[in-house]
């Protein structure tokens, strides 16, 4: 067999470990998918009324809400879920079987890549979970085909890079404790972007951080697929670019550190 | 077997040298087992021993030395390394999530052996560590001499050249454990090399070929355990007294005995012959020492060390 058949053979090995631990001990999955509806739920009964009002188009309300939010719930779900899979790598490291994987004959990525494909699969069922609840709370895209697949594309992409900053997150402190905390900020980054409310309502200074973070670009580009019907374009470079920087960057991170020296 | 340098030795190790921050685990070792022999590090805790599995398994990297195994540099080659070696540490490398035959299936994916001989392999495996009816449990399930098993069983798919175990037999009942040591003849007389770390001098007498001795970073005996316990002929001859008088004086006699004075012992290597204690006893009556009862100890490690090193096994833990 070639190098490559090994790495996906391996990977694939890894990827159904992982996603029999997943099925056998739910409970981080459902806390990961639990979080981001319960922050739908509130955003739109709790806020939704006044804040779709603020929004100054002509139907307003919670329904407008409603629609403007959905994307930013689900950004929050993808850095929730970074939460899971950091927590998830952390402690799968402090396993005793990781240290037989290390001294196995094993293509080097196979044990990452089998967790971050497994993560970026449970992302998006998640995000299924949420786009389904927004939909009963009155979320009405309005999208054909094209524009749904490229909605997907674009979701699995982000998660993917999100996954794999997530996976090396996981990896930097020797406790799962620190390891949790450390995805924290991703969590803010939807509320400190377009995300809940327009970025032009924010002072000067904010709006300048919300308008070039990650997240608002493809906050944006996902209402523009789902919702308006057509996209701008700067935007949606803006975002392929930081999925693709991210998920560069979090996978030469992840691949040092899981190739570091355990008693350095 | 051979001592010779024959160019089929498993494990070469010359000048191997690791420190953890200050501290120097090991200083300057050297290694060689051959091919098809099973080879016993011995060492109290700390000793280094599982340090020295965990260089020799690619697992972590030396400050200093060069370490061949199965003909490969661990730091050029690591990757021919590792196919070569099949290694149960001294912790569970178990899947606690799993069952016991997924963690199997597991290794046996891993190996890439393919479904049929996965299967085939996975099947024998149980039925030869006595897991078959476990099999389907998850392995948090199973209790620590079910885990061990496992964990050797998962060590010994795909055949492995090269094997090392560190401490195998710690935390397993005298059952388990003979049953252990018949494995580890079969797969040395199938042609495999064991490489294995143990306490108890014992083990390495019933499974090695050649046993080598760990302290303070080097290794201060190497040799068949035949000549090891000619260096520690039959143990010590443990003295008890009724006052710590009698104590010093009968320490006095004895300069390379332990002196223990919180239970008013004296530990006096020698071997458990008739003629050894008369000797010994005739010694303490010549001096007027009155010593309240005896008992004999037939060599351990400990016994080993205070011949080898001068100090017993306590004082290199605590140093
Ligand atoms: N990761 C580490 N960081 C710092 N010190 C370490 C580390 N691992 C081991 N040591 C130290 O190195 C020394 C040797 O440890 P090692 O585990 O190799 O001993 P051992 O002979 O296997 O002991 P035992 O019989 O208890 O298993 C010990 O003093 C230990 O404290
Ligand atoms: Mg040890």
């Amino acid at each position: 067999m070639s190098t490559l058949a090994h790495t996906v053979g391996d990977s694939a090995t890894m990827l159904r470990r992982n996603l029999k631990h997943a099925v056998r001990y739910p409970s981080l999955t459902v806390m990961v998918i639990a979080l981001p509806v319960i922050f739908l739920l509130l955003f739109v009964y709790v806020f939704g009324g006044t804040l779709g009002n603020g929004l100054g188009g002509v139907a307003g309300g919670r329904s407008a809400y409603a629609d403007y939010v959905t994307p930013g719930i689900l950004l929050l779900a993808m850095a929730g879920a970074a939460q899971g899979t950091a927590i998830a790598v952390a402690m799968d490291m402090t396993e005793g079987i990781v240290a037989r994987f290390r001294t196995m004959s094993i293509a080097r990525a196979a044990v990452l890549t089998g967790h971050v494909v497994g993560a970026v699969a449970q992302t998006l069922l998640g995000l299924a979970v949420v786009v389904g609840v927004a939909l009963l709370v009155g979320f009405r895209p309005d999208a054909g085909p094209a524009q749904w697949l490229a909605a997907v594309g674009l979701l699995t992409l982000t998660a993917f890079a999100i996954t794999w900053l997530s996976v090396a997150l996981g990896m930097v402190p020797k406790s799962v404790e620190s390891a949790s905390n450390l995805p924290m900020p991703l969590l803010l980054l939807p509320f400190l972007g377009s995300g809940f409310v327009p970025t032009d309502s924010m002072p000067a200074w904010l709006g300048w951080f919300a308008e070039h973070q990650p997240f608002t670009p493809i906050m944006e580009t996902l209402r523009g697929l789902l919702l308006a019907g057509q996209v701008d374009g700067g935007d949606a470079v803006a975002a392929v670019a930081w999925c693709a920087g991210i998920s560069l960057l979090g996978y030469l991170w992840a691949r040092r550190l899981y190739d570091r020296d355990p008693s350095r | 077997m051979t001592t010779t340098n024959f160019p089929g030795a498993m494990v070469e190790v010359s000048g191997l040298r690791k420190a953890y921050r200050r501290q120097v685990v090991l200083d300057g070792v050297d290694l060689r087992v051959p091919e098809a022999t099973v080879f016993a590090l011995l060492g109290p805790n700390g000793a280094g021993k599982t340090t020295t599995v965990q260089i020799l398994s690619t697992l972590i990297r030396a400050d200093a030395g060069t370490v061949r195994v199965a003909g490969h540099d661990v730091t050029a080659e690591p990757d021919r390394v590792r196919a070569a070696i099949g290694v149960t540490g001294q912790f569970s490398a178990v899947d606690a999530l799993l069952t016991g035959a997924e963690n199997l299936r597991l290794m046996t994916d891993l190996r890439h052996l393919g479904r049929v001989e996965g299967r085939r392999v996975v099947d024998d495996l149980l039925a030869r560590f006595d897991l078959t009816e476990a099999a389907g449990k998850p392995v948090a399930a199973y209790s620590g001499g079910m885990k061990r098993r496992l964990d050797l069983a998962m060590t010994l798919v795909g055949r492995p050249r090269l094997i090392f175990l560190d401490e195998p037999t710690a935390g397993l009942d005298p059952r388990s454990r003979r049953a252990m040591w018949q494995i580890v003849r079969e797969l040395v007389a199938e042609g495999a090399t064991v490489f294995l770390t143990t306490q108890y001098l014992e083990e390495a007498d019933h499974l090695a070929d050649r046993v080598a001795l760990l302290d303070g970073g080097r290794l201060v005996a190497e040799g068949s355990p035949a000549e090891l316990k000619r260096l520690v002929p039959g143990g010590h001859v443990r003295l008890h007294f009724t006052d710590a008088a009698h104590l010093a004086a009968a320490a006095g006699l004895f300069p390379a005995a332990a002196r223990h004075d919180d239970d008013l012992t004296l530990r006096v290597p020698g071997d458990g012959s008739v003629s050894g204690v008369r000797a010994l006893l005739d010694r303490l009556d010549a001096a007027g020492v009155a010593v309240d009862s005896l008992s004999l100890h037939t060599p351990d490690l400990d016994d080993v060390f205070l011949a080898l090193t001068g100090h017993p096994t306590e004082e290199k833990v605590t140093a």
